[in-house]
This record gives structure tokens, sequence and C-alpha cells, in this order.
């Protein structure tokens, strides 16, 4: 098991090395750059050409990727060209905000997802059923940004149940202390402030938990709906168990093997699920900080480090899940 | 009393859009405490459908299953499913044609046979995983304890059924109910399994229902034998009667086609023709009549009944074999 991951993350820093290398190339390639972003587009070209040259953009690229991966291995991602600020700190504001809404999201969509399936399965072709089926639908092709705005349209400006943007409320005073605002009330026990967190995470995470939530439901149904069939659960039945023993040994640990890969698959869809979602609802984490460095005039080595963390957090998740796969299924149990 | 009376079993299938299918006919036979009664007939006639039905385990829709299952005084298909429920596994027990599908492929072997004995026993995990260890060198399963934390994939197929064996028999219940738990095993398996079960029910006194294709398998086996023919029962007899003497042709077929040792070599075996596929009815006459070389006319007008024969059998047949013909 051990030598798996081992071996696993050995090959995360190979596909990470040569993703850096594509994406380095393929950023300075993009048509407009950071220089007319700072600049302005009628800038003389002397002042570009020191610019330029003061970012050290006028080097072949292969000596300026050199340079990147020098400074990589120290930990050192560079300064952000629109705040001047380095990528490590502008990163690590943004990367709580975005976690605890991906967190929150999916909590949602599995908490709501894998009993909805299994309720759907037991009673398939019922009016629960067809109900799951249709709400699945709907959820799975409802655009984000669209879900957003009318979530907020009717809870905050109409009822004004929630507040409409941010992650927290102006003038609450809470302690900083690993930018999880929900787990920083907790920690230091300000619970009005986790209240206050989780009151402004709730529409944002409904809407993240969207698009996944319909997928887990259309995929512990189908799954149940197949291991209700097997002949162990047959068995189950014939040895006079408990309704409750059959559903959760026999029924559920077979039937979330699907749900979990899906989980995995989910992360990506997840991401750029939150690049909108936080847009809609201001919410000031990586998706703010990606959508920012693209459209704030092409931030290098923002975007550089967006990307990379993206793929790593991509292929620790299906890490996460492929051993949690074998920890399930023993079958897979290699070696 | 008989432990089990099933009286006028009938199960029929019936799927929206389509026509209603009676796949168990009016099935009626009994089985005393001890005793070892065999089902026996082709693929498709109707005994899984009969089991199934006698534990409450058929699709809970789709199907009309109607008559008694009188078990211990108490009419199964009345009761409620919780106390149905309690019955299953400890009254009764019950193992399956294929082993390694009947098994749950991600949990251990000795929890799968602990939790029966959690659930009808009162037992904790521990003091049922000790008797778990038991159970499995009861029915042969060598280095039990090591197979206690093995999966289903990383033991042999024989030793699958015998684990299955042990859950079923693990509350000592009073009737296994055994379909067709040899069919899937190699042959030399086979035979293991067939000995482990017959030492079983002798030993503890469990009656049995061998279900079974192969009228080899109830040769050594059973005191009564079933015949099923298109869900209907057509003949029972005494083992020995039976096999001296078979009156229904379908019977006299099935045992024409079952090699035996002393045939001479290079004979053709008898196998009855045509198919099931080839069945009418039974509201038209009797189903077997267009495979059937003893067809008279009656057997196109109606169901021929069930009688009873001088030798203590029932029979379902216009035009049986002569009690004179032994079988060649
Ligand atoms: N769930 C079901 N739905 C519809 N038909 C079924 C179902 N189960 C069994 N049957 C039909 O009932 C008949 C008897 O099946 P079965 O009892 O399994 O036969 P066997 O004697 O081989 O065990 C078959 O024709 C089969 O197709
Ligand atoms: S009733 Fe007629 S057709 Fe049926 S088995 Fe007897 S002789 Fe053959
Ligand atoms: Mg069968």
């Amino acid at each position: 098991m051990l030598r798996v991951i081992v071996r696993r993350l050995l090959q995360l820093v190979v596909t990470l090395i040569g993703l850096s290398a594509l994406v380095f190339i393929w950023l300075r390639n993009l048509p407009g750059g950071p220089i007319e972003a700072l600049l302005g587009e009628r800038a003389t070209p002397e002042r570009r050409a020191l610019l330029t040259k003061a970012l050290g953009y006028d080097q072949p690229i292969l000596v300026q990727y050199a340079k990147f991966m020098q400074r990589l291995v120290t930990g050192d991602f560079g300064n952000s060209i629109r705040s001047g600020d380095p990528v490590t700190e502008v990163i690590g504001r943004a990367f709580p905000a975005t976690v605890e809404l991906a967190a929150a999201a999916m909590i949602i969509a599995i908490g709501l997802g894998v009993p909805l399936g299994y309720l759907a399965a037991r009673h398939r072709g019922r009016l629960l059923d067809n109900l799951s089926i249709g709400g699945t639908l709907l959820g799975i092709s409802i655009p984000i940004f669209f879900l957003g705005y009318l979530l907020k349209d009717v809870f905050t400006q109409n009822m004004h149940l929630f507040p409409p943007s941010g992650r927290i409320s102006t003038g609450l005073d809470n302690t900083d202390i690993t930018g999880f605002f929900v787990l920083d009330g907790l920690l230091t026990r300000e619970f009005d402030a986790t209240g206050d967190a989780l009151w402004h995470l709730i529409l944002p995470a409904i809407t993240l938990a969207t698009i996944p939530l319909a997928v887990i439901v259309r995929i512990t149904r189908a799954s149940v709906l197949d291991v209700l069939n097997e002949d162990y659960v047959r068995t189950a039945e014939a040895k006079g168990l408990r309704h409750k023993t059959i559903r959760g040994r026999h029924i559920l640990r077979n039937g979330l093997l699907p749900v979990v890969t899906t989980i995995g698959l989910q992360t990506g869809a997840l991401l750029s699920g939150a690049v909108l979602t936080e847009r809609v609802y201001n919410w000031g984490g990586l998706g703010t900080l990606i959508y920012d460095s693209i459209s704030g005039g092409r931030d290098y080595p923002v975007l550089q480090a967006l990307i990379l963390l993206a793929a790593l957090v991509f292929v620790l998740v299906n890490l996460l899940v492929d051993l949690s796969y074998a920890f399930i299924d023993p079958r897979v149990r290699v070696r | 009393m008989s432990l089990l009376d099933v009286r006028d079993l009938s199960v029929v299938f019936q799927r929206r859009g389509e026509r209603p299918f009676t796949a168990v006919d009016e099935v009626s036979f009994s089985v005393e405490p001890g005793q070892t009664v065999g089902l026996v007939g082709e693929s498709g006639c109707g005994k899984s459908v009969t089991s199934l039905a006698i534990m409450g385990l058929l699709p809970q829709r789709g199907n009309k299953v109607t008559g008694e299952v009188n078990f211990d005084g108490a009419d199964l298909l009345k009761l409620r499913p919780d106390d149905l429920r309690d019955r299953r596994g400890r009254d009764i027990g019950m193992i399956f044609q294929d082993p390694l599908s009947s098994l749950n492929p991600v949990i251990p072997i000795g929890t799968q046979v602990a939790e029966v004995l959690e659930r009808h026993r009162g037992m904790d995990h521990k003091a049922a995983l000790k008797e778990a260890r038991e159970l499995l060198d009861a029915v042969g399963i060598p280095d039990p304890t090591r197979r206690l934390k093995e999966y289903p994939h990383q033991i042999s197929g024989g030793m699958r059924q015998r684990a299955l064996i042990a859950i079923a028999l693990a509350c000592k219940p009073r009737l296994l109910i055994a379909d067709e738990p040899t069919t899937a095993l190699d042959v030399t398996i086979q035979a293991q399994i067939l000995t482990l079960l017959k030492e079983l029910v002798d030993e503890t006194g469990t009656a049995l229902i061998m279900i079974t294709h192969d009228l080899g398998v109830v040769a050594g086996l059973c005191d009564t034998v079933n015949v099923l023919y298109g869900g209907k029962i057509v003949e029972r007899a005494e083992r020995h009667e039976l096999f001296a003497r078979p009156r229904h042709p379908y019977t006299h077929g099935l045992l024409n086609s079952v090699p035996r040792l002393d045939s001479p070599r290079g004979e053709r075996l008898h196998a009855i023709r045509g198919s099931v596929a080839d069945n009418i009815p039974w509201a038209e006459g009797c189903a077997f009549a267009p495979r059937c070389d003893n067809v008279v006319d009656a057997c196109l007008d109606g169901t021929p009944p069930l009688e009873p024969t001088a030798n203590g059998g029932d029979l379902r047949c216009n035009n049986p074999v002569s009690e004179e013909v032994a079988v060649p």
C-alpha cells in the first residue's frame, strides 16, 4: 500500500514538472500581456522595453523557464505583477476561501445525494424516483451563473434571508487563524463568527453543489439498482438480517464504489464551478483570483501557480479517492 | 404434524404490458422434521421460484403469490415482513447455486458468518467470530482462523460453498433449502459438498429440501422426490420407488438420460425429445404432451389431476409408464 502511494506521489512530481513547462510556454504565447496591462496601450516603446527587461521577459523563454524553476525549488513563485505581493501570499489568502466553499458544496452534494439516490433506487419507477430523475436533469443542465443569480435574487434581494455577498459580515471582528472562517470561529470559540460565516456560506455552497449533487444522485441510484439485483443481497435477506444491516453493509458499501470514483472526477468540475460561483457572490477565493489574473492583464506568476495548484489538488484528491476505493474493495488491494 | 406444509402454492409473474406467467402452479408438498425431500425438474420448471416464495424472497413487485406455506404452525405467506425476517436464517436456512456471487465480495468471510449469529443468537461480534471459526471448521474449511479474515475471492469455489453452508446452518435451523448447491462447482467438488450436506443434516436432524435438475444428486440423498414439470408437480414418490419404477413418462425420460455405470459402452442416452419450449398450457391438457411417447386423446383435454398411487406416491398422468417396465 505504502509503495503504491509513494509511486503515485513520484508520478505526481513528474506530472507537475511537465505541466509547469507547458503552462509556462502556453501563457507566454497568448495575445495581450502584463506589459500592456500595466502601461496601457499608448505607452512609448522605450518604456515598454524598459519594463520588459525589468521583468525579465526579454530573455529566451527557456532561460525564463529555468529561472522560474530555480526559484520554485526554494518555494518562491515570484511576485504578482498586479499587486506586487508574493504569489504564495496572494494565493494563500484566497485558498482557504475556496476550499471552505468547495468542502461545503461537497458535504451538501454527498450528504443529500447518496440518500436521495438510494431512495430513488428503492422506489424505482414510483413518484420519488421520477422526481429525482427530473430534478437531477434540471440540476445538471441549469447554468451555474443563472442559478447563482436566481438564488441571490430570491433569497437576498426579495426575502432578505441571506447576505448577498462576501464571506463574513463587515464589522464582525473575527480572528483569522487558518483562513477557514467556520473553523476559526470554532477554534476561538467565537461561535457568532462561525454562525455568520455559515450564513454567508449557504447560498454559494448550494449553488456550487447543484451539479455534483445531481451527478451523485444519478450514480448512486444506478449503482444501487445494480447491487439490489446481486445474489449476495438475496443471501443477506435469506439470513434474515435487519434492514439497516443490509442497507449499510451489503448495499451501500458496494453501491458507493462508483460514487467514490465520481467524487474524484467532480473535483475538476468543482474548481470551474467555483470560478463562476465566486463571481456571483463576490467570494474572494481562487475563482475570483483566476478571473482577475486573466482579465486584469495576464498576471503570469499568479496564473502559473494557480494552474499548478489546481493540478496538484486534482491529483491529490484522486489519490485519496483511489485509496478509499482500495479501502472499501479488497479486490483492488493489489500488492 | 409436518414441519413444512406447502399447499396450492402458485406464483404468477405479471409485468406491465406483458401476459401473466404462471411459474409455479398449485404446488403442494410437505416435509417432515429431519426428512430430506427432493425437488427435481429441468431448468425453468419453477424450482427456484418455489423456494424463493417459501422464503418470502421474491421481488416485492411484479408477482402474485397464493396458497399456503405452513411452517411450524404459521402461514409464512401471511406473516408480517418483520416476523418473517426473524425466522429467515434462524428457522430456515438457504444456500444458493453460485457461491461466488452469493457472498459479498467486500466483506470478510468471518463477518458474513458472524452477522447471522449476531442477528439471531444475540451474540456480540467477538463471540460470534469465535463461533464462526468453529462453524468453518465443522464444514471442513482448513485453517479456519485465517479464513475468517479472508475475502470470497481469496478462497476456492468449493470452500465458498462450504462457507455458505456454514452460514445457512449457523443458527441450527430446522429446515435447510439447497437450490442447486453443486451446479456451479467442479465435478470432484460436487461429490464432496453433497457428502458434507448429507453428514450435516444427518448429524443435526435438519430437514432438507434439495433442489436440483440432476436426478443423480437426489439418488443418494433424498427420502422423497417431487418431480416438477412446467410449474406443476407431476410425480411424487419415495426415492427407491421412483428410481425402480418411475411412472410418469417425464420422470422415466429423465432417468433414462442419466448416465449409468452399468450401461453398455457406446449405448446412446435417451434424451427426452423436444424442449420446454414445446409445452402447451396446463389449462389445455398435459403440458408435457408434445414431448410424450405415451400421449393419448385425454391428454389434450384439460389438466390431468394429481392422484395417489398404490405405492403411496402421487401421479399426474393419463397413461403412465407401466409398473412392470423397469428402467433399461
Ligand atoms: N423475477 C422474475 N420475473 C419473471 N419471470 C421469472 C422471474 N423469476 C423467474 N421467472 C420465470 O419463472 C420460471 C421458473 O424459473 P425458476 O424457478 O428460476 O426455474 P428453475 O426451475 O430453473 O429454478 C422461468 O420461466 C423464469 O423465466
Ligand atoms: S398425461 Fe398424457 S401427455 Fe402427459 S405425461 Fe401422461 S401420457 Fe404423457
Ligand atoms: Mg433455479
